[in-house]
């Protein structure tokens, strides 16, 4: 019944990550990516949101009665959302400011939901515990990936200090601009899946379909 | 670990779990926002006194520390402004008033009906429906004059109300820095009004001309050569509707229903 320890906590920072094989959380993903300390706030609060809600969702799987269980599921994690934003507000007041609403959306955060549901709902506390602290991980891999890669080229920075020195200040570099639009991180999280499942090439997935040839063509020879 | 209950799809127990589970997470979530209400409440203070500071150019980077905030604070003079019959309120008036200038909430008398007056559609450019009788402004004097004037500001912008602060010079008319401390604007489009590089914009540009608010927040690239060009500010690339709000609140603000009267006697 019970997993290998290991396998749970570090099993999805590389083999099933959940954004690189599940694609799950892409949403928050691309939002606060433009500063590597704004991610990694945002990776802590994740990852502490997705283990209690798996463990206090795993404490009481046995009462939860499946025609509620979603609903149950969702008030468990956004009192614990909730109370994370409340946090944040009293000790790192600048820091929510720039997260403003998606502190919030991770009551919307797949990963959260897809871990209470999959995994909480069938394991025991303190295993589903570890689970949930291993895919925040594997979330916060990624996020502070995209993040460096962004803020990096975006900004000429790395967690505010600057790194290369910005013509505007200066320097020689002239930053991306388009690093510091959502649709970059689109971009990175998509070549960073590529170079997953080339790397772990059971990862692929079969094709739903294959591409015909072409008819026309094939005719007119 | 808990036993499996034998019928959990009852109604029964559908009901004592529903419940039970809402009353502990309403007794968390109650437990935490009282508890860390104060903490909040201060460190909105801080944050909008330190947004003072900053529209007014005398922030410096890398003070952090909360004692310093207050100190840089106190060079300011604060005076309550009698928004209805522009003046300045006399030292009795503000204690008849009952009004304290630190922690006056301006956006809470707003909302009060007898502290606000409903404003007409024409009155009302920045799209705030009610405008409170008093307001506080932060004013640096040097002998006597004033040198900068901090006046809070507030209007809608796309989703939301943008509250910040613009500082005006002593010639009551030549801006000195703006800065917001509120919005949920988009983050990268109307968010923008928090880039510092657009900011600087607003440095130095005037705001009346004859008499009437000429400042404008414009499309395309200012001409300073022109002889607008003084009164102009770059729109924000992608935010048409966010840029249009700032106007109008600065329209609104430095109009005769904001601070003008009180900024033209200061030219005067």
């Amino acid at each position: 019944m019970s997993k290998n320890v290991n396998e749970v906590l570090f099993g999805p920072i590389f083999v099933n990550n959940p954004i690189g094989l599940q694609i799950l959380g892409i949403c928050s993903a691309l939002a606060v990516t433009t500063k590597m300390s704004v991610a990694l706030v945002m990776c802590i609060a994740l990852t502490l949101v997705t283990a209690f809600s798996n463990l206090f969702i795993s404490l009481i799987r046995n009462q939860i009665p499946s025609s509620i269980r979603i609903i149950v599921q969702m008030t468990i994690i956004a009192s614990l959302v909730i109370v994370v934003d409340q946090i944040l507000g009293a000790v790192a007041y600048d820091m929510s400011k720039q997260l403003t609403v998606f502190v919030g959306l991770i009551i919307t955060n797949c990963i959260v939901m897809g871990r209470a549901e999959a995994f909480a709902m069938q394991n025991p506390p303190m295993i589903s515990f570890l689970d949930g602290i291993g895919n925040g991980l594997g979330y916060s891999v990624v996020l502070m990936l995209v993040a460096t890669i962004r803020e990096l080229l975006g900004s000429g920075r790395l967690f505010g200090f600057e790194i290369l020195p910005l013509v505007t200040n200066g320097g020689w570099y002239v930053p991306t601009g388009l690093m510091l639009l959502p649709p970059s991180a689109f971009f990175i999280i998509g070549l960073l899946i590529w170079a997953l499942r080339s790397w772990k090439t059971e990862q692929v997935e079969e094709a739903d379909y294959e591409i015909g040839g072409h008819t026309a063509l094939s005719r007119a020879m | 670990m808990s036993e499996p209950v034998k019928d959990k799809d009852s109604l029964k127990n559908i009901l004592i779990v529903a419940l039970g589970v809402c009353f502990v997470c309403a007794i968390i979530v109650s437990t935490a926002a009282v508890q860390l209400k104060p903490q909040r409440i201060a460190n909105k203070a801080l944050d909008r006194n330190k947004n003072i500071l900053i529209a007014a150019g005398l922030y410096e980077k890398g003070v952090t520390a909360d004692a310093q905030i207050d100190t840089l604070f106190e060079q300011f003079t604060l005076k309550v402004v009698d928004l209805q019959e522009h003046r300045y309120l006399t030292v009795d008036e503000i204690a008849e008033a009952k009004i304290d200038p630190r922690t006056y909430d301006q956006r809470k008398a707003s909302k009060d009906p007898a502290l606000s007056m409903a404003l007409s559609d024409t009155q009302d450019v920045a799209s705030i429906s009610r405008r409170a009788r008093y307001s506080v402004a932060y004013l640096l004097e040097q002998d006597g004059d004033v040198e900068r004037i901090v006046l809070p500001v507030h209007g809608y912008g796309l989703w939301s109300t943008l509250y910040g602060f613009i500082a005006i010079e002593g010639d009551g008319n030549t801006v000195a820095g703006i800065t917001f401390y509120e919005h949920t604007e988009t983050a990268g489009l109307g968010g923008e009004v928090d880039n510092p590089a657009w900011k600087a914009l607003w440095m130095g540009k005037k705001i009346y001309a004859d008499n009437q608010v000429a400042f404008e927040v414009v499309k395309g690239n200012v001409d300073p050569t022109s002889a607008k060009g003084q009164y102009q500010v770059d729109a924000l690339s992608g935010a048409t509707l966010t840029s249009r709000g700032v106007q109008n609140m600065v329209a609104f603000w430095m109009g005769s229903d904001g601070f003008g009267a009180i900024l033209k006697n200061m030219k005067g």
